[in-house]
């Protein structure tokens, strides 16, 4: 086999952190390689030395044997080229065929001829068998129909090296596998394909050849048949990982802590995210919540958490109807949340990581300031009176001390780096983001938690302790509500597994009678 | 009831043609640019800017036609200010679509000074495109439809060809598609090779020249001099237009039809003897209340283009 692309000890420093250190990579025709790494392990960066984004500081890439210098995405593509995003460059309100024919438009004369397009996208769909419906606009399509349409948009436009970044991080098991078998048939048909991920068994299935990049250097390199997960786990993150989270058999409690009853929320567009909902959760139970993204478990973690008013049902919480509650009040109803997205509702980037550790406690007694006792009594009466309402609650002067005490406390109780309070929540790795979140709402002692997506962009490492971490408060007797869109994740921490599809539960069983396969047809409403 | 249908007379339907077509005009352009991704509050001081220099043409050369050229040239350069500080300078789009409008009458202030040496007003053009009204054979011959659309004066006609021609830009053409896309998903544009730059400023570019044609239209078509504020709030109205049609041209052209007919209308009203008793503000704020509740409710259903007003920056790294 010919090499298409080699890139020839690429580095790549930014002042003076080093992305990329002599990485070399080939890639034959007709080969399928897998690039491993952790978040911040330096694929992006030299993807996007690939291309044209980033001038290498050094080294140079080839195409079948000649040095080629690409300034701009444009030079890439025209070289064949292609990658497809983890979060799909495809246009919401326009049709499949639009986006795959968009810069590649058959035309005369300016004007868009649009059957022929039409029934190129379909004869290529046919090729592939990869099935789309030509005229179906964006956004009423499934994730894993999206990803079709953007193979196709590759396919499209002759392409001959296919990069794909986290393909199966949005696919159900079965569209895994159908995944596979497109990329085998365009192995067969002499293409090279790319596969970034940092899902161990899948690379070692799919590729005939795997990277590993760790700190910006290539560590190692080898032949997929020729390692197993374990061995590219080490591989990747530089020391040994457990797998398997120990998880004890749960205590039977009993007590039916929280409770969902018919529960619907209506969108902006008048259609429901979710209808007429239901369950429960035990004391000391793990609910998992599995589902393609976007069949309500965005709008259903806002309505426990109170971020958005359910239009109709109940939520019951100790044998209260909480619905009325506001965020901070369930807050104090020790209603833990650990959101899906940090940045936006677990954190405040700009804020240093003592504050951020406090976030929502910054009115109560144990963080103010002991001020004349007069006043303390004005505030408590007003307090009785107005409740969260109270004007003069926010005056309280902040107990800087009592502050950094707890922040030094939770940064050393949960391994946070770097071990400074003052350091800005917005500059932490994923994973200690995460950790800060995860920390300050173990911290606070709740009886019920709404986690969403908890180990979503962390590191394989820090993945481990996130999830020991979630399993000792379930054995604390904590009712936990968790809902993620990585089926793995499901399985190794559920007691209870349920689907959502279209914003309806369509399968709940206890985890151990259940496995990936049935639950990954339900995600997709194969079931009926 | 003979009064309410004596109402309905031809006049009544040139009057609104006459009252639309700048707004349709700049409408178009409000459209087009934000399809690009560039939110344009700065209709309004296009306008104006090409409204005066459509005068000074004119002036200059006795020709209108070399007036409207001169405006729309004027209109299109004057579009560049505010695409080059909103796409290469990376200004919000609201900041300097305000610096545009401000920038615009102090402007055309000074000049109007530098040129002619008085305030507020030109001298009246020698000869004006009303004078160039052409009826078109046969068509115009048409009883009550044929007088109102087919007996019309230059831009009238510009205006009507312009919303076939950007409706079929936006909808069959390659241009089209891609200045769609830079307003809705710049990146998927620029990952594929094609520049979000080169679209916006295309977007931007042309509703310098729709405005172009908006102003020429009020300070040489119907009207023969320019005086100062003389679009009066016409882009913003066109601003609203937009929003109410949904981002497209036919929709831009029907809502502004509609203020431009209920502003043709409170003109009649006003005479109605029965209707004496209404101070006549209420006539002159009817057609501008209806607009704020037209927009109310069709901001419910309108979906603006997703990256409008969203600054682009491609990271690159050397």
């Amino acid at each position: 086999m010919t090499t298409f692309l080699k890139l020839e000890k690429i580095t790549k420093k930014f002042s003076k952190i080093v992305a990329n250190k002599d990485v070399t990579i080939e890639v034959k025709k007709g080969e399928i390689i897998g690039l491993l790494g952790e978040n911040g392990a330096g694929k992006s960066t030299l993807m996007n030395v690939l291309f044209g984004l980033y001038k290498p500081t050094s080294g140079r890439v080839l195409i079948n044997d000649k040095p080629v210098k690409f300034s701009s995405p444009k030079d890439a593509k025209s070289a064949g080229l292609s990658m497809i995003h983890q979060h799909f460059m495809l246009v919401d309100n326009m049709s499949v065929t639009e986006n795959i024919i968009l810069g590649q438009e058959p035309n005369k004369m300016g004007f868009i001829n649009y059957k022929e397009a039409r029934e190129k996208v379909i004869a290529l769909s046919h090729k592939y068998n990869l099935e789309i419906d030509p005229d179906a606009k964006i956004e009423d399509i499934a994730v894993g129909v999206q990803q079709r349409v953007e193979i196709l948009k590759a396919l499209f436009r002759d392409t001959k090296l296919l990069i794909m970044d986290e393909p199966t991080a949005v696919l159900t098991p079965q569209e895994v596998i159908h995944l596979f078998e497109v990329v085998r048939k365009l192995r067969a048909d002499g293409m090279s394909v790319i596969i970034i991920t940092h899902k161990l068994d899948e690379a070692s299935e799919i590729s005939d050849r795997i990277y590993i990049l760790r700190n910006g250097e290539l560590v190692d390199s080898c032949n997929a048949c020729d390692v197993d997960s374990q061995m590219l786990a080490t591989m990747m993150v530089g020391r040994d990982i457990i797998f398997k989270t120990d998880k004890k058999p749960r205590k039977e409690t009993g007590i039916k802590s929280f409770k969902l009853q018919d529960l619907s929320y209506k969108k902006m567009d008048g259609t429901y995210a979710i209808k007429n909902l239901n369950l429960e959760i035990e004391a000391g139970e793990i609910y998992g919540i599995a589902g393609v993204d976007g069949n309500g478990q965005k709008e259903l973690a806002e309505v426990v958490r109170g971020m958005v008013k359910e239009e109709s049902g109940e939520i019951i919480f100790n044998e209260k109807v909480i619905n009325k509650y506001t965020t901070l009040e369930r807050m104090q109803n020790h209603m833990g949340y650990i959101p899906a997205d940090r940045l936006k509702f677990g954190l405040i980037p700009a804020y240093d990581m003592a504050s951020n550790l406090i976030i929502g406690e910054q009115d109560e007694k144990k963080y103010t300031k002991k001020t004349n006792p007069v006043w303390r009594r004005i505030v408590d009466v007003l307090d009785n009176i107005l409740g969260e309402y109270n004007p003069v609650r926010g005056l309280s002067i902040i107990n800087k001390k009592a502050v950094i005490e707890n922040a030094k406390e939770v940064i050393k109780k949960y391994d946070i780096r770097p071990n400074d309070h003052t350091a800005i929540a917005g500059y932490l790795s994923g994973g200690n983001q995460q950790k800060v979140v995860v920390g300050r709402e173990i911290e606070r002692k709740p009886e019920f938690i709404l986690i969403v997506q908890p180990t979503w962009g962390v590191d394989v490492g820090a993945i481990e302790r996130i999830h020991e971490q979630i399993l000792a408060m379930r054995d604390c007797g904590v009712c936990i509500l968790l809902i993620s869109l990585e089926l793995e994740e499901i399985f190794t921490l559920s007691d209870k597994i349920a689907v959502l599809y279209e914003g309806k539960i369509v399968l709940e069983k206890p985890a151990h009678l259940t496995n990936k396969n049935e639950v990954g047809l339900y995600m997709t409403g194969g079931s009926n | 009831m003979n009064e309410i249908l004596s109402l309905f007379d031809t006049q009544l339907f040139t009057t609104t043609i006459d009252f639309s077509t700048p707004i349709v005009l700049a409408a178009i352009g409000g459209v087009l640019c934000e399809r690009g991704g560039i939110v344009n509050i700065g209709l309004e001081g296009f306008m104006n800017f090409s409204a005066f220099f459509a005068v000074v043409g004119t002036i200059a050369t006795g020709n209108p036609w070399i007036g409207l050229v001169s405006g729309v040239i004027a209109g299109m350069i004057f579009s560049l200010i505010h695409g080059f500080a909103t796409i290469h300078l990376h200004l919000d789009h609201v900041v300097s679509g305000a610096v545009i409008n401000i920038l615009s009458a102090g402007l055309t202030q000074y000049l109007l000074l530098i040129i002619y040496h008085t305030a507020g007003q030109t001298a009246s053009v020698p000869l004006s495109l009303h004078d160039m009204k052409y009826a078109i054979p046969i068509l115009s011959s048409i009883p009550y439809v044929g007088e109102i659309f087919f007996n019309q004066t230059p831009i009238v006609y510009i205006m009507m060809i312009s919303v076939v021609i950007f409706t079929i830009f936006l909808n069959r053409t390659k241009l089209g598609l891609h200045l769609k896309v830079s307003g809705e998903h710049p990146m998927a544009l620029e990952t594929l090779g094609i520049s979000v730059f080169k679209m916006r400023y295309l977007g931007v570019i042309l509703s310098g020249l729709l405005c172009g044609l908006a102003g020429s239209y009020l300070s040489i078509e119907t009207g023969s001099s320019y005086s100062e504020n003389m679009t009066s709030g016409r882009g913003f109205i066109a601003l609203a237009a937009v929003i109410a049609g949904r981002w497209s041209p036919i929709g831009a052209l029907v809502a502004s039809v509609v203020f431009g007919f209920i502003n043709a209308l409170q003109y009649k009203l006003q005479i109605i003897p029965a209707l004496k008793f209404f101070p006549t503000e209420i006539f002159s704020a009817l057609p501008y209340i209806l607009s704020i509740l037209a927009i109310a409710f069709a901001v419910k259903k309108s979906r603006p283009p997703k990256a409008s007003g969203e600054d682009f920056i491609v990271e690159r790294i050397d």
